[in-house]
């Protein structure tokens, strides 16, 4: 094997340059291409939010005036309300997600009982069934439950958070499951040895193992809050509990009072420490997104 | 081996002993579970407290089930794995196994709009509906007053002031003052609500509005009510109902209305019936209606294959061009290649629903920049035109979801063993053989359940539909649907969750049939993965 490829430079090329061109050097024209496709809505809207006229209007060119009006205006609105909405509602259900998954994936992972093959497929099964689909009745339940408790009814983030912490356990168990099974039952078994308690085993020996799954789970709970439409929508109906998603589509809903000028600074706000976060972590991401439908 | 050894000369008899069960020592772990499970109890307590008063019964029977389950335990030896399951499950049980049984009940009853509640607070409502102002009585000069949250109305009669409140019938009390109209301004225990806050406060003027104080305990004798807050009238039912034959008898027509329990109103024999009937088990009827209703049958069925057409094409287009990016790009020779990565999954970390509202203002007709610059100024209704809006969905959810599979690919391809590569050329296959007998197969294994659970997700994708077009432009008709709305969003307008008339009953049907598809391509999932023998 390693004769054929000491052979290939020595079989020389007489235009060594054409050949560049035809396996390699197109590549780049086309990643223009490419670029310009993935990029050029980006660029777009970071130049309107720029843009004085507060439209997404296509008169001027890209970056014809730099004025930072619409980010100012945003404080006139209840923009800033919704980011902080958005960041507690994202912030409780990824905490809730990574604490309940954790335990969840702990006891199935680490402990023998009856109902544990079962439960296993339950949950499997359950998390077939999105919970999106069955928003009527999370309207209908919240609405009943809300007549009782009114935190845990329609309008309160508090129940909205409970929603999404009820597809927790589904979502996250099955990726928390296969990276706990990889870390050595002989850990547990040395400290049980040592005298450490379960409680003692899973917080202080177990949790640090697997700080890098625990910090998946959180940022994909809190991404599918940050991103969640359809039961935000449902559950938040006066405007100083909507999250981004509820807010900013009112803002451009209606073509006749739409403010594109507002949603472009607003978009370009909201989405920078997500690309940030995403970019750097994008090796986990995928990771995870991938654990989720193949093996964990 | 020497720490070992000294726990062990420590702790010799009750190494066993849990930290969070232990009162000697320190305790630290039992104090903490104590105060969590205090306040635990406390907030469960808080809601059985409220249910009680609510008499919301199942609410109740819940609580109570839950909090002592909760006690048992986490107090007791034997449970250990449910000391770590419990909290998700209870979660679990409440907001997805039951949201997901509710649906299939609600599926198979006709509640909705006019069928919302038992069949006791359709006879109540319907009662009230049809009140109406006695004929020749007299309007009498009326406060408004208040204790904590209870309202109630102070009316002057003869110069004898009386207040009763919706649940207790007007009686005189003493000591009370009045204005020169004869409207009470000062009540003794009751607060009297100004004219000027009345006027400022929407809600309240609404609850004077609906509020009904009973003139005696006979409910014949009709009730008190204000339209301006300042003065009062007798009403009384113009329907009345007979509870022993269970039917509304119209008291000025005569009309008899039977309670039909099948449908769930009351009917009168010449087939009118009243606007408010109760919610009843219709069994297939909403599955029926879906098929056979003349407004609804066709726009669903079109919704139906849109929803799969959708689904497969954006997989397969995102998979395609994602996949030959990954191909084209998974080239040593290429420099800056980590660059134009990053670059190319730019959109996937744009956040999905401002992306879709991005593309919404792009794609405007009047002022859109896709229009204006890149096919000169014409002027095309990308969003308003049946055929294009369902392009410009494609189009975009490819944008949103190529960067995904570009990345997986070029993972999967990655791994791919080299020694196979290296095989089949030696071989002597061409590139293109080797793609199709090596590559591809090779990365399906790794990718197919991947496009199993994205054509799952994108089967719901209620988020680029409904921020991209609303599921617009409308059919004609009457159905309320639209040529791109996929079966979620259809069943989020049927539905009435968001205002309008609602039809839970025909949403949760629809919502059944979804479950139902994506359940079987989940199945498929698994049986790919064999996911289940590796528990």
């Amino acid at each position: 094997m390693s004769e054929i490829t000491a052979q290939a430079p020595a079989r020389r090329n007489p235009s060594r340059r054409s050949r560049w061109w035809a396996e390699v050097g197109w590549k780049y024209p086309v990643a223009a291409i490419i670029i310009f496709y993935a990029a050029f809505p980006l660029v777009y809207v970071l130049s309107a939010s720029l843009s004085s006229s507060g439209t997404l209007s296509s008169t001027s060119a890209l970056f014809s005036d730099l004025s930072f009006s619409n980010y100012a205006a945003l404080s006139d609105t209840s923009y800033w309300t919704w980011v902080w909405n958005t960041l507690i509602v994202g912030g409780a259900s990824a905490l809730g997600a990574v604490l309940m998954g954790a335990c969840a994936a702990y006891a199935f992972s680490r402990f023998r009982f009856k109902g544990r093959r079962g439960g296993l497929t339950t949950l499997l099964i359950v998390q077939m069934f999105p919970q999106t689909v069955a928003f009527v009745s999370v309207f209908l339940l919240l609405t009943a439950l809300g007549n009782v408790i009114p935190a845990l009814g329609i309008n309160s983030k508090i129940a909205l958070i409970c929603v999404y912490l009820g597809g927790a356990l589904g979502a996250n168990t099955f990726l928390m499951y296969g990276f706990f099974n990889t870390i050595p039952q002989d850990i547990d078994e040395s400290a049980k040895v040592d005298g450490a308690t379960h409680a003692q085993i899973f917080w202080k020996l177990i949790m640090p193992l697997v700080t890098p799954i625990l910090a998946v789970v959180g940022l994909l709970a809190f991404i599918s809050a940050f991103g969640d439409f359809i039961l935000a929508k449902i559950v938040l109906v006066s405007q100083d509990q909507w999250t981004l998603a509820v807010g900013m589509y009112q803002w451009v809903s209606n073509q006749l009072s739409a403010n594109w000028g507002l949603f472009s600074a607003g978009a370009v706000i909201a989405s920078i420490p997500v690309l940030i976060i995403f970019l750097s972590l994008q090796k986990y991401i995928v990771g995870g997104l991938t654990a989720g439908s193949v093996k964990g | 081996m020497a720490h070992d050894d000294a726990v062990a000369v420590k702790e010799p008899q009750a190494p066993k002993e849990s930290h969070a069960r232990r009162w000697s020592g320190l305790g630290g772990g039992f104090i903490a579970k104590l105060l969590l499970m205090a306040l635990v109890n406390a907030l469960a307590l808080t809601i059985i407290m409220s249910a009680w008063n609510a008499e919301a019964w199942a609410i109740l029977t819940l609580s109570i089930v839950l909090i002592v389950a909760a006690d048992i335990i986490y107090f007791a030896k034997r449970t250990l794995p449910l000391k770590y399951l419990y909290p998700g499950l209870v979660f679990l049980a409440i907001f997805q196994l039951f949201t997901l049984a509710y649906t299939g009940y609600v599926a198979f009853t006709n509640y909705g709009t006019g069928h919302a509640g038992s069949q006791q607070q359709a006879v109540e409502a319907t009662l009230i509906q049809n009140e109406r102002r006695v004929d020749g009585t007299p309007t009498v000069p009326l406060s408004i007053v208040r204790d904590g949250d209870t309202l109630g109305f102070a009316v002057t009669q003869d110069g004898i002031v009386s207040v009763g409140t919706e649940d207790d019938v007007l009686e005189p009390v003493g000591g009370a003052v009045v204005d020169a109209n004869g409207r009470a301004t000062e009540v003794p225990g009751w607060e009297v609500v100004s004219q000027n806050e009345l006027f400022s406060d929407q809600d309240l003027q609404q609850a004077v509005i609906d509020l009904r104080v009973p003139v005696s305990d006979e409910a014949e004798d009709g009730s008190m009510r204000t339209r301006d807050g300042s003065s009062g009238a007798v009403y009384q039912s113009s329907i009345e109902w007979d509870d022993e034959a269970q039917t509304f008898t119209d008291k000025e027509t005569g009309t008899v209305y039977y309670a039909d329990q099948e449908t769930g109103n009351f009917v009168a024999d010449d087939g009118s019936r009243l606007p408010t009937g109760w919610s009843v088990t219709v069994g297939f009827d909403n599955f029926v209606r879906a098929v056979t209703d003349q407004n609804l049958a066709g726009p669903l069925l079109k919704v139906t294959l849109w929803t799969f057409a959708f689904a497969v094409l954006t997989v397969l287009t995102s998979f395609g061009l994602g996949l030959l990016f990954a191909l084209i790009y998974n080239d040593d020779r290429i420099r800056g290649r980590k660059w134009m990565r990053t670059v190319f999954i730019l959109p996937y970390a744009f956040p999905a629903f401002m992306s879709a509202l991005l593309w919404r203002g792009m794609l405007n007709r009047e002022f859109g920049i896709i229009n204006d610059w890149f096919f000169f100024g014409a002027d095309i209704n990308w969003l308003g035109d049946p055929l294009l809006a369902k392009l410009a969905i494609l189009w975009v959810n490819l944008w949103l979801s190529y960067p995904y599979w570009f990345l997986v690919c070029t993972g999967a391809l990655q791994a791919l063993p080299s020694e196979t590569m290296e095989a089949s050329r030696m071989d002597g296959a061409g590139r293109w053989r080797q793609f199709r007998s090596i590559t591809l197969p090779l990365l399906m294994v790794s990718t197919a359940p991947l496009a199993i659970s994205s054509f799952a997700f994108n089967f719901n994708n209620f988020t680029i539909i409904y921020m991209l077009t609303e599921g617009g432009p409308p059919f004609p008709g009457t159905s309320g649907l639209g040529s791109t709305d996929i079966l979620i969003s259809a069943i989020y307008n049927i539905s009435g969750v968001s205002g309008g008339s609602a039809d839970y009953g025909l949403a949760s049907a629809l919502s059944i049939i979804v479950f139902i598809v994506v359940g079987i391509i989940s199945a498929i999932a698994f049986r790919q993965t064999r996911k289940l023998e590796e528990i």
